[in-house]
């Protein structure tokens, strides 16, 4: 079964049209990435499948699960990381991976996801310090914990190392990586083209709300006869 | 350079959004203000009384006089119910009544009985301005009998030259017959009720909606709105969490205040006179109705914020749309610490009653006056306004208004751009 499905896909904002019609599909242990330029339309095509934003028309099914009629049973496979998001500044990280891991399970099934999420953010002591203490970096460490402590089947990540250190930005792709090896699909965003051809098994170049090209890294590459991804998205919109 | 940054500034801050509800409030409370009347033309206005002289002497005579003189005498006989019955149609003050022996009785030493009736129509502040200027009229009585006894006979007592009259008072008021308590004397009492329990219910609503309000601004800032929006919970479960906890804090941060308030409104406690014994007092029922009241119109209130809550970027502009609610606490507030709502004009009633915040700062009073259906039916209206706000909040938050900025799906309150688009 495909983890994700997008068929024709149409998003309005008004007058705008901010998706014209993009079909793609990920796989289980899959890493996909949508990349382009600030405004292509990455953020809305995550937000859509997401079930945040209501389709203008098209198709999306997430394993299996149609938009919108099935939503419910969306967000109980899905985890959804928003670019530069924080987390409730009041509250511990440990108490803040607990408030979200109760809308998942309860009993031992809660202990073991805050456990895991504890594990993924690496953040030692300091979890149990306010997330208003936290670096940029440590943030984002909690919430890319908290987005896949839950096991989810499909991880919507925008922009994962949005804003991070190198360092930081190395760990959260190993994380990544290694929840794709353990069999989780992975929709990401990015507008760092070289980070996406280190993470993604496939890419899909978006601009102006189309998918321009699809593929591996090496097949894009090939196709526009560039020396890397970015060169290639530069070749590909000419 | 510094005009540069002020232009920058004053283009940043005068927006439409902040400008249009300082307008709105500022027509609002004018026609409050007009609505409710000016105190200097009431002051100046001769009150509405009836007088009842069953002496016919020397001295009712000159009552009488100065009564006749200083105000519009709708009723003059020598029967106490009828008396009664043409002030109450005239929408008058006060009857005053002089039994027989009015006169005998100062001759012989004693005051004479002077008895009032007094009819209100409201406890609101400026319902008792009109009983004020006819407790000025009874002074004038006083001096004016007081210097006929010294022109007379400088031989007088003079403790009954000083207080020639003594009264005996009863005050009707929305069918209540309170003996032994003047309309002022009953204003005054209720007076400290009208401005404590309207200042801690605003308090309360403007706390516990700040902090719903700055709580939507904060998760859309933070993105945590939107990261909660894909979790396996329901839209109605957020909406009512988010009311219910805000008005558990809310409700802490009241009694915090309300305690301090309580103290201070204390010290200018004067009256020591027991509600109670004039059948003004609230049985446990009442209160209990109290206390729905309040919780309803926080919940509807609250349920207002989340709407309005739903327009906030980022937490900075969560801060302005606190005012819209602010000041409808403040219409609810003024109106009902000057005015009963038995006495506001028609168009102000329905403006009293249509703002949820209104309901628990009338409640108190409306119970002393048996006055159930207000109560009950504010808290069915309250009750029908949150199930209302919560529905437009749960089709918000199903539509992509939450994170766009503009409503594009219908809400069924049709297809509506509500704000910025992406």
């Amino acid at each position: 079964m495909k983890a994700v499905e997008v068929k024709d896909l149409v998003k309005d904002y008004g007058s705008f049209r901010a998706l014209k019609g993009i079909s793609f599909e990920v796989s289980e242990g899959e890493i996909f990435g949508l990349i382009g330029p600030n405004g292509a339309g990455k953020t809305t095509a995550l937000r859509t499948i997401a079930t945040l934003l209501q389709i203008t028309s098209g198709l999306i099914a997430v394993f299996g699960y149609e938009l919108p009629k099935e939503a419910a049973e969306v967000r109980r496979i899905i985890s959804y990381l928003p670019e530069e998001a924080g987390a409730y500044k009041n509250l511990t990280g440990m108490e803040y991976l607990n408030f979200v891991a109760k809308f998942f399970g309860d009993g031992r099934r809660l202990q073991n996801m805050v456990r895991k999420g504890v594990d993924i953010a690496n953040l030692g002591e300091r979890i149990n310090d306010k997330v208003d203490t936290y670096s940029k970096g440590m943030t984002r460490r909690l919430l890319v914990g908290r987005a896949l402590m839950i096991e989810p089947k499909l991880a919507i990540l925008d922009e994962p190392t949005s804003g991070l250190d190198v360092v930081n930005a190395q760990e959260v792709r190993r994380i990544i990586n290694n929840a794709a090896e353990a069999g989780v699909a992975v929709l990401l965003s990015s507008h760092n083209m070289l980070e996406v051809e280190l993470l993604c098994h496939r890419i899909a170049l978006i601009d102006d709300g189309r998918i321009i090209a699809s593929g591996t890294a090496g097949e894009l590459k090939q196709k526009y006869d560039a020396r890397n991804i970015e060169e290639a998205f530069v070749r590909a919109i000419k | 350079m510094i005009g540069n940054i002020i232009k920058k500034e004053f283009k940043e801050l005068f927006v439409i959004s902040t400008i249009l509800p300082i307008i709105v409030i500022a027509i609002v409370f004018g026609l409050v203000g007009q609505s409710i009347g000016n105190i200097g033309e009431k002051m100046a206005e001769k009150p509405v009384i009836g007088i009842v002289d069953m002496d016919g002497g020397n001295l009712s005579s000159i009552a009488v006089s100065i009564l006749t003189e200083n105000a519009r005498v709708v009723y003059d006989g020598r029967d106490t119910q009828s008396g009664l019955q043409e002030v109450t149609k005239e929408n008058g003050v006060a009857l005053l009544v002089m039994p027989g022996n009015f006169s005998q009785s100062i001759y012989a030493g004693q005051p004479g009985e002077m008895e009032i009736y007094w009819i209100m129509r409201g406890a609101g502040m400026m319902d008792s301005i009109s009983s004020g200027v006819v407790e000025a009229l009874i002074q004038s009585v006083n001096q004016g009998i007081s210097t006929r006894l010294i022109q007379e006979d400088g031989s007088f007592d003079p403790a009954v030259v000083l207080t020639p009259t003594r009264r005996v008072e009863t005050t009707f008021l929305k069918g209540k017959e309170i003996r032994g308590l003047s309309a002022s004397q009953l204003s005054n009492i209720l007076g400290s009720q009208s401005i404590a329990i309207p200042i801690v219910v605003m308090m309360l609503i403007i706390m516990a909606g700040a902090s719903v309000i700055g709580s939507m601004g904060m998760e859309k800032e933070n993105k945590t709105l939107e990261t909660l929006l894909t979790m396996p919970v329901r839209r109605s479960h957020i909406v009512i969490g988010k009311m219910v906890g805000s008005a558990l804090v809310g409700m802490i941060m009241a009694a915090i205040y309300m305690a301090g308030f309580s103290r201070y409104m204390g010290s200018f406690q004067v009256s020591d006179i027991n509600l109670a014994n004039f059948g003004l007092a609230l049985s446990m029922p009442d209160y209990l109705l109290v206390g729905i009241s309040l919780f309803a119109a926080l919940l509807a209130g609250l349920a207002l914020c989340i709407v309005l809550g739903t327009f906030a970027k980022n937490y900075r502009s969560a801060q302005t749309l606190i005012f819209p609610i602010t000041a409808l606490a403040m219409i609810s507030m003024f109106t009902t610490i000057f005015k009963d709502f038995d006495t506001l004009p028609v168009v102000l009633r329905i403006l009293v009653f249509a703002i949820p915040f209104s309901h628990p700062m009338m409640a108190m009073r409306a119970l002393m006056m048996g006055s159930y259906s207000l109560v009950v039916g504010g808290i069915a209206y309250n009750a029908a306004f949150t199930v209302i706000m919560v529905w437009i909040a749960v089709r918000i938050f199903n539509s992509d208004r939450l994170l766009t900025g503009s409503v594009r799906r219908r809400i069924g309150l049709g297809k509506v751009a509500w704000g910025f688009r992406r």
